[in-house]
């Protein structure tokens, strides 16, 4: 068995009112990529702030390479080579590549004065380490995710580096890219660096992890390879509950077309799109980033209105040049990135759900009724199942699961007959997965045509009947789910024409 | 392996787009254009003379836009009292030179000194207790402007002791005009010229420079990465309040006199001036260089309507317009260059 690099015992920690760890035992040996994963809220965030220093256990011992330690301080972990990249990969925007790389080893070797040949030294050895080779002029913030995510990791690398932890790695990132930092995470160990991936998803890292350690309310549930795990036994040890996975199926061909689209087209966006929903479908569409999906979804939306083409509501053609037309017809689009486009985070959950039907809450005076408004509130609440103690708390301080719920249930007060569903799940758990999946199940059963895109091809095979690829603008084919396998949806959409 | 899917060009082709994207570029051409059109209408304007004099006239506001650069880079949110403790040190040097004597050179420490003390009142308010420097400073120019009019009660100082006077009236380079008056480069424009400098130097080759573009970048990342945030807001405020120390005792040698409410409310120009220069409103970015040539652009502007007899209310009306095709454009190529990301390569 190869050496431990780090080793805690019985790790207490509490919170005002919260037990956040209880007894944790955990290892982290040399080289080892391993993987935390658990639900939000199980303890993997302070067990990583432990291990990066930023809080200390209130009992428990840490032991660093066979060494017991008292506690790890912020700057006693950099020392030992421990670094973590968080989600939000803390970098400068404004800075050069070059600087962010450097910034925290000049800060390391002090003196006061920045050397800029140095910087870019500094910046040149990282990068090889890893053999990238990023334009050490660019300015970080008009980077992609993807490259930022390696300047990221090329400041751990000038340190000592030994332990490098990834918080949340690649929920932001598209497969392409996924693909790219596991490469260099396998680069990595073979530098006798450990890798340690924290995640509240099953996702892409679960593959290259040698150990898979599972938290669940505190207490370590299980460690194991990955040979012994698959997806339902995770889940099952992440929640203490079994999910039950049923593909959704659809029969009644006789269903109205409830959206018809012909020869739709957008300039430098998507080319001659057709596609039809019925009431009470969910058709799947699927695409690698870039390939015209999420714009096609703006477009029907009108928030970049298509140049050309049909569209067609129940029947009745229909122009869309602007949002409040797509409203007026029935279409209702919950986006990618809720925190960006769905949501005020720092308005109440009330203020947001109500944000789309202000005029249906209309009292005396043309002003907007507080008390109507509190009721239709606590109507979406409960029929969403939103968990929130009081619908005036600002949504920021709700779950990404809640949150997306809350996006969902905005929209679905106006009362759509068409429901756009963008990458509902991404940075959502399992069991809110699950529970999101459950939600637009049941739409689809009221009768509402649902067109879900997505990346992940088990979303779209397990819950939808059809799926649509779209690949370079266009749509280049055409699924019915029903017996298909992921790895042959998978392969049909990384295809190259 | 190649991780880069999408890396920017490199080489001598970007090195020039680099240099167009670059506010001062454009910023220098513009005022080159603006030299060229106003002696084309007035041939005095370009001359040895008439320059000497305008960047003698705007080297306080140049001194004071050091400052506001570099509180608005690491606040995102721009300081107002520098002018309010411009207005306080002036006042108290020179009454202190006339009780007690002493030349300039202990005028321009006690102004420093006193200058850095109530600049770091701002800094400890936005340090411990989190408050938009823009909002703090509002007060704290209230508290320092409205204590100045208590103590004073207004009262205009007529004349100023000689060692100002003689400070202002210091030339290099001198020459003697037609109508027998020398001029030449005033020591105030060599003043501005090594606080700009200092301020280049600060900003950009020492670590503490760096601290403050970190944190005005990503206040949470900088903190992660263990920048001492107290340290360096201290530091910027300290800064601060000393270079309006120092434009203080240049302004009062220029003008040798002192009228309590003649610096404040320039405020405006000198954040706009460094707006102008290209610094981000949101913090993290901005050049000295940029500052420099945003007030000589408003400089040139204000000396050029007057040469060419507009009303001095058109240079109100021109700086607006100014700065609003300034900062819009910038918020434009951000638009741009966002929309320029999504774009989706439709096969034939």
């Amino acid at each position: 068995m190869t050496e431990e690099f780090l080793r805690l015992e019985r790790i207490h920690k509490s919170f005002v009112g919260v037990h956040a760890l209880k007894g944790v035992d955990f290892t982290i040996r040399k080289g080892e990529i391993h993987c935390l994963v658990g639900e939000n809220g199980c303890g993997k965030s302070t067990l990583i702030k432990i291990i990066s220093g930023v809080l200390q256990p209130d009992s428990g011992q840490i032991v660093v390479e066979g060494r017991p330690v008292a506690s790890l301080g912020s700057a006693a972990t950099t020392a030992r080579g421990i670094h973590v990249i968080y989600q939000d990969l803390s970098l400068f925007p404004n800075l050069t590549v070059a600087e962010n790389i450097a910034l925290a080893e000049v800060k390391e070797r002090g003196g006061g004065v920045v050397r800029w040949d140095e910087v870019r030294r500094i910046a040149r050895a990282a990068m090889t380490r890893i053999q990238v080779d990023l334009d050490l002029d660019a300015e970080v913030g008009e980077l992609p995710i993807g490259v930022q995510q390696l300047v990221a990791i090329c400041r751990a690398l000038t340190s000592d580096l030994k332990l490098l932890i990834l918080d949340e790695p690649t929920s932001s990132l598209p497969k392409h890219d996924i693909d790219n930092l596991l490469a260099v995470v396998r680069d990595l160990q073979k530098h006798g660096i450990a890798i340690l991936f924290v995640s509240h998803k099953l996702n892409e890292v679960l593959a290259v992890a040698e150990r898979i350690t599972v938290l669940r309310d505190g207490e370590h549930v299980a460690t194991l390879p990955p040979a012994e795990l698959d997806d339902d036994r995770l889940v099952s040890l992440m929640t203490g509950r079994t999910l039950t996975r049923k593909r959704f199926t659809f029969s009644d061909h006789a269903a109205p077309r409830v959206l018809e689209v012909r020869g739709l087209s957008k300039a430098n966006n998507f080319e001659d799109v057709s596609l039809e929903l019925r009431a009470g479908e969910i058709v799947g569409l699927t695409g690698l980033i870039g390939s015209g999906r999420t714009e096609l979804a703006l477009a029907l939306f009108g928030i970049s209105p298509a140049d050309r083409g049909e569209i067609r509501v129940d029947g009745k053609p229909v122009r869309i040049r602007s949002v409040t037309d797509a409203v007026a017809a029935g279409i209702a689009y919950v986006p990618e990135n809720r925190l960006v486009q769905g949501l005020v985070m720092k308005h109440t959950v009330e203020e947001n759900l109500s944000a789309a039907v202000l005029d249906r809450l209309l009292g005396r005076l043309g002003l907007v009724d507080p008390a109507r408004r509190a009721r239709m509130a606590r109507e979406w609440i409960q029929a969403l199942g939103i968990k929130v103690s009081d619908p005036e708390v600002a949504v920021q301080t709700l779950s990404g699961g809640n949150q997306q719920r809350v996006v969902i249930a905005k929209w679905l007060a106006a009362s759509p007959r068409i429901l756009v569903l963008d990458g509902p799940t991404v940075g959502v758990d399992v069991m809110a997965k699950a529970d999101i999946h459950e939600t637009v199940r049941g739409l689809a059963a009221r009768g509402m045509a649902v067109l879900l895109i997505t990346d992940e091809v088990p979303e779209a095979l397990g819950n939808a009947n059809r799926v649509l690829i779209m690949r370079a603008g266009r749509i280049r084919g055409e699924v019915q789910t029903a017996g298909v396998e992921p790895e042959e949806l998978q392969r049909l959409v990384e295809a190259r024409s | 392996m190649s991780p880069l899917q999408d890396r920017p060009g490199r080489g001598a082709g970007a090195a020039a787009r680099r240099l167009l994207r670059q506010n001062e570029t454009w910023l220098a051409l513009l005022i080159v254009v603006l030299c060229a059109a106003i002696t084309a209408a007035n041939p005095a304007f370009l001359t040895y003379e008439n320059v000497a004099g305008f960047l003698k006239s705007c080297s306080m506001v140049g001194i004071m836009a050091v400052g506001a650069l570099i509180v608005l880079v690491l606040s995102g949110s721009p300081d107002v009292s520098f002018t309010a403790i411009a207005q306080v040190v002036e006042y108290a040097v020179v009454v202190a030179v006339m009780r007690w004597g002493g030349n300039v050179y202990a005028a321009l420490l006690l102004a420093a000194a006193l200058g850095v003390l109530l600049g770091l009142v701002n800094g400890v308010i936005v340090h411990y207790f989190r408050v938009p420097t823009i909002i703090v400073t509002i007060a704290t120019f209230n508290i320092y402007f409205g204590m100045l009019y208590v103590i004073t009660r207004g009262k205009l100082i007529n004349s100023v002791p000689p060692p100002f006077r003689a400070f202002g009236n210091t030339l290099l380079l001198s020459r003697v005009s037609a109508l027998g008056g020398t001029y030449g480069v005033s020591l105030m424009t060599i003043v501005w010229l090594a606080v700009a400098v200092l301020g280049w130097v600060i900003l950009r080759k020492t670590f503490v420079g760096r601290s403050i573009f970190a944190i005005g970048g990503n206040e949470v990342a900088a903190e992660r990465l263990g920048i001492r945030m107290l340290g360096t807001r201290l530091f910027v405020f300290g800064l601060v309040g000393l270079l309006s120390g120092v434009a203080a005792v240049v302004h009062v040698s220029i003008v040798q006199s002192v009228v309590p409410n003649i610096i404040v409310g320039k405020e405006l120009e000198v954040i706009a001036a460094v707006v102008l220069g290209g610094a981000s409103v949101f913090g993290g970015k901005g050049t000295v260089l940029g500052s420099v040539l945003g007030v000589l652009l408003f400089a040139i502007l204000n000396n050029g309507l007057t040469l060419l007899n507009f009303s001095s209310y058109w240079y109100s009306v021109t700086i607006g317009v100014v700065i609003t095709v300034a900062i819009t454009n910038s918020a434009y190529q951000q638009l741009r260059r966002r929309r320029a990301r999504v774009h989706v390569k439709v096969e034939a």
